[in-house]
């Protein structure tokens, strides 16, 4: 058994995180099982569905795609950092609420974080600016119509 | 009563919790000590086991122990039988269960040989690679047709010919109707295997409490109350000793109401075992061999016509793959039978099936449930019938509804629920025609679709009919409880996967109640909150669970009444529920807040009159005589490139009767999502087996679900036929969506590429951009 250990200072919504893990410890499991921020979700493992993505350094990344290491010194950001305040919710958020965007709710951590990136660099996207934007996403429930919908709520 | 909620388009409860990353799943359970688990999964289809050596794995660090099938003594044995075939005269059924652990024999890639231990997932996995399996290889029986031959393998040794079962249906004469026929097609139809992928996959946490004697189960089932009864059952314990809960499950659609799953079975006996916790995640490329998957048939099938087009007759023979297990039983082929039906007057018909034992993963319900491809049959002779006999695609259906005066509508033969197939409400015209009138069809096939032919574009169009067996017994419960702080509890003991639980239920009460929906608390899939009931299946939810959730709401409010005019000393007429108080109606400052009336109803002293029940609480069951029948018309306009097959849908449209509609929005959700399990089912999805029963496509960057620009913005409209088998009239829609697809594909891609002209014809599902390219180059 290899038992190299490696050190990660990591900043996850804003609060610094020091562990010592194994290089080989995929990024999302560090962030769902060291730091216990479980809102982030795994689906494939293999950088397909979407659902672990989250901010690094602002971009969106496949949390399931790097190492924990890799994030050594870099900022991050999860859907639990996504709301200004417990009682309240992101615009965002509020929108895929009002808009039904969300069924079981698995992939939608994922989605967010994808759409927050993008909203950010395209603040009026029409219908298939959305659609392409979220196409690197899976969903089974909705079928993707009432979060393209949430989305034209919330920028419109 | 006020209707506020009932009815309203309101979003969800339980999506706060969603949105900001806090409702637990099953992976998100964390306990101390928690070791993780990996299984060592068969890489072969068919072998006879001779040697499993865990020596050198037991020897890595970190692991803490690793059991094969030997090592579970007399706690080995095969499943339970789900559901036992229904009371059909003459039916024959070979029941073979899976087995926890495979001991002597495999019988599909990916049947668990042994698990492993250790103190996390990473450490467990390296394991398996120091396994040692020593395996005499057989010949997989993969295709339907030679399983049966006298020299195929055998699945199972003593099942000559690979026979799971045969059924055979019947009404009327259809050999007497298709002699007098002027038309008579005949048709042989394919339906190909895909696999559920809800986003999240299967997860266990097992924890055994040894102090208290306690078995606490986290687990992403349909089915919790059955989940405890049977590990209860199986572990020798008591049912009040093992708790299992469904958190939030991510995505269901049908097989993870299978039960028991071979891990479902291990795991709990592995933390009493070890005395410790233990957790197993499924990965997505267990999941395509792991968890159990639909729809492999063949189909032989026959209509028999007059010449204006009405249905004398259907005969139907078909091969059903089961995989190398049956443990649901005759479900998905039974509904497949009746549901071929339709809308339709089928005065005569002959159906009967035979289910194949193959070397691939079981087969048992997932959305639709094998009523997709009694649908795609009948829907494609239409089509056919259609063309040969001249006759407009809508019009041949609608000459063949059955018309509103006919219901209740008994089709004479028995459904998966062992009840008559007899429809209860429906009335099929409006629905079409509203169909119609949204696609536009008359302008699209008078005008539009010539201009764009002239143009040189291959447009098409599709129109298709169901009807949708939902709302079976046997019954749910729900128990309400209104709390000292005002908030109202609800639990069921139903789990819950996205379907909008939290809220459909909480209008329910909220109307009933005269409360805010937002202070109805509702706790589903937690066997210690709830202890009854089946679980969440056949588009059931909100029909029989729904129900029953009214019924226990109309106790509390006659509590409510009557302790309120005890209270104000005041007749029971004279007060409103609203604002989450009980008032005189008109008299200012008579009124007590629910919460304050709850305490009242439970005093700490003094005496009570005999037979009085403490608190404003109920619990109330429902079972309906049989399921609602819901339908429905799907109605798309596509363009094809005619090089290389890439598909476009230019409109879609689905309009629904599922009865009394609770929540709108949510509905929609569930019809959206539907169809595009429909799209992804019909034209991207399929599961590729080579000849040794390999899955060749096991990753979803080879098995495509369909994306945000696959599926296209669904118009909805509704009609409105309550149930009367319900007191709310509502009818089950979860797998609407889902259920014509393949055959509205089919027509329109068709008619698209004008097919039939080149004497090609789309009998099969699922059908892709390559598929089409075989197609046609085998008709030039």
């Amino acid at each position: 058994m290899d038992t190299e250990r490696c050190t990660v200072v990591v900043s996850v919504n804003g609060v610094r995180y020091e562990r010592e893990v194994e290089p080989r410890l995929l990024l999302s499991d560090f962030i769902r099982h060291e730091l216990r921020l479980a809102g982030t979700h795994v689906g494939c493992e293999h950088g397909v569905c979407g659902a672990c993505t989250v901010l690094f350094d602002a971009e969106p990344v496949r949390s399931c795609l790097m190492f924990a290491a890799q994030a050594n010194g870099h900022e991050i950001m999860t859907v639990e950092g996504l709301a200004p305040a417990a009682d309240r919710l992101h615009p965002l958020q509020e929108a895929m609420h009002a808009a039904h965007g969300l069924q079981c709710g698995y992939c939608t951590p994922g989605i967010l974080m994808t759409l927050v990136a993008f909203l950010k660099d395209n603040p009026r996207p029409d219908e298939a600016q959305i659609r392409a934007a979220i196409s690197g996403n899976l969903c089974r429930c909705t079928g993707y119509q009432h979060i393209v919908d949430a989305v034209m709520r919330s920028v419109a | 009563m006020s209707t506020r909620y009932f009815g309203a388009p309101i979003p969800r409860n339980e999506d706060r919790r969603l949105l900001s990353g806090q409702a637990l799943f099953v992976d998100d359970v964390e306990l101390p000590g928690l070791l993780h688990a990996a299984f060592l999964r068969s890489s072969i289809a068919h072998a006879r086991i001779r040697r499993i050596d865990v020596t050198t794995a037991r020897k890595r660090a970190g692991v803490v122990a690793i059991y094969t099938a030997a090592d579970l003594g007399d706690y080995w044995r095969p499943g339970p039988l789900l559901v036992p075939p229904p009371p059909i005269a003459g039916l024959m059924f070979n029941q073979r269960t899976q087995v926890p652990l495979a001991k002597d024999k495999i019988r599909h890639v990916g049947e668990p040989l042994a698990i492993v231990l250790a103190e996390n997932r990473y450490l467990a996995e390296d394991a398996l690679a120091d396994i040692e399996v020593e395996v005499e290889p057989l010949p997989a029986v993969v295709d339907l047709e030679n399983a049966l031959s006298e020299s195929a393998a055998r699945v199972h040794g003593d099942v000559a010919g690979n026979i799971a079962a045969r059924a055979h249906q019947r009404k009327g004469d259809y050999a007497a109707a298709a002699a007098k026929a002027d038309h008579v097609i005949r048709r042989r139809f394919r339906y190909d295997r895909g696999a559920s992928n809800p986003i999240e996959t299967r997860g266990i946490v097992a924890s055994w409490d040894a102090r208290a004697g306690h078995l606490t189960v986290w687990d992403t089932t349909q089915a919790p109350v059955f989940l405890r009864n049977g590990l209860a059952g199986m572990l020798g314990l008591s049912e009040r000793q093992v708790r299992v809960i469904a958190p939030f499950v991510g995505g269901a659609f049908g097989p993870k109401i299978m039960l028991f799953y071979p891990e479902e079975v291990v795991l709990p006996w592995v933390a009493i075992k070890l005395n410790r916790p233990v957790k197993w995640i499924e990965d997505r490329l267990e999941h395509f061999f792991a968890t159990t998957q639909e729809r492999g048939q063949i189909h032989d099938a026959e209509m028999a016509l007059t010449r204006d087009g009405k249905i004398l007759g259907v005969k139907d023979t078909f091969l059903h793959d089961t995989g190398a297990y049956d443990p649901y039983g005759l479900t998905v082929p039974i509904n497949s039978q009746c549901t071929l039906l339709g809308p339709y007057v089928v005065p005569n018909y002959e159906s009967s099936f035979t289910a194949v034992f193959t070397n691939k993963p079981a087969v048992t319900p997932y959305r639709g449930a094998g009523r997709q491809h009694g649908v795609f049959v009948i829907e494609r002779l239409l089509d056919i019938a259609a063309r040969e006999l001249g006759i407009d695609r809508a019009e041949i259906r609608r000459r063949n509804f059955i018309p509103p005066e006919a219901f209740p509508y008994n089709n004479e033969i028995i459904y998966q629920d062992f009840a008559p197939l007899e429809y209860d409400s429906g009335n099929y015209g409006p629905v079409l025609d509203k169909a119609l009138d949204m696609l536009g069809y008359e302008r699209f096939v008078t005008e539009e679709q010539r201009r764009l032919r002239a143009e040189g574009r291959h447009v098409g169009v599709g129109i298709v009919c169901y009807v949708e067996g939902t709302g079976i017994g046997p019954y749910e419960g729900a128990k309400i409880q209104v709390q000292a702080n005002g908030k109202v509890s609800l639990v069921t003991g139903i789990g819950t996967q996205g379907q909008g639980h939290y809220t459909s239920f909480a209008q329910i009460v909220a109307d009933r109640l005269g409360v805010d929906v937002r202070d109805v608390d509702v706790v589903t899939g937690d066997t210690d909150q709830f202890y009854w009931g089946a679980g969440t299946f056949a588009s059931r939810g909100a029909v029989v669970a729904g129900n029953a959730v009214n019924a226990a709401a109309t106790v509390v409010r006659e509590k409510i009444l009557r302790l309120a005019a005890e209270h104000f000393e005041c007749a029971e007429e004279d007060l409103v529920l609203a604002d989450g108080a009980v008032a005189i109606a008109g008299v200012p400052g008579k009124s007590i807040r629910l919460g304050e009336l709850a305490l009242k109803a439970n005093p700490m002293r003094g005496a009570v009159r005999p037979g009085t029940e403490p608190g404003l609480e109920a619990t109330q069951y429902f079972g309906p005589p049989r399921g609602a029948t819901a339908n429905g018309v799907h109605a798309m306009i596509v363009e094809l490139d005619p090089d290389t097959f890439v598909l476009t849908i230019n409109k879609y449209v689905v309009v629904h009767d599922c009865g009394t509609v609770i929540n709108p929005l949510i509905l929609a959700g569930q019809v959206h999502g539907g169809v595009a399990q429909g799209i992804g089912n019909a034209f991207y999805e399929q599961l590729v087996f080579d000849d040794q029963a390999q899955l060749l496509n096991a990753s979803l960057a080879d098995y495509l679900l369909p994306t945000a620009l696959d599926v296209p913005r669904v118009e909805l409209g509704h009609t409105v036929t309550p149930s009367p088998l319900n007191p709310l009239g509502i009818k089950g829609a979860g797998e609407a969506g889902a259920i014509p697809v393949g055959p509205l594909f089919a027509q329109a891609i068709e008619d698209a590429l004008g097919l039939p002209a080149q004497g090609v014809e789309l009998l099969e599902i699922p059908l892709s951009p390559n598929r089409l390219w075989e197609l046609v180059m085998k008709g030039r």
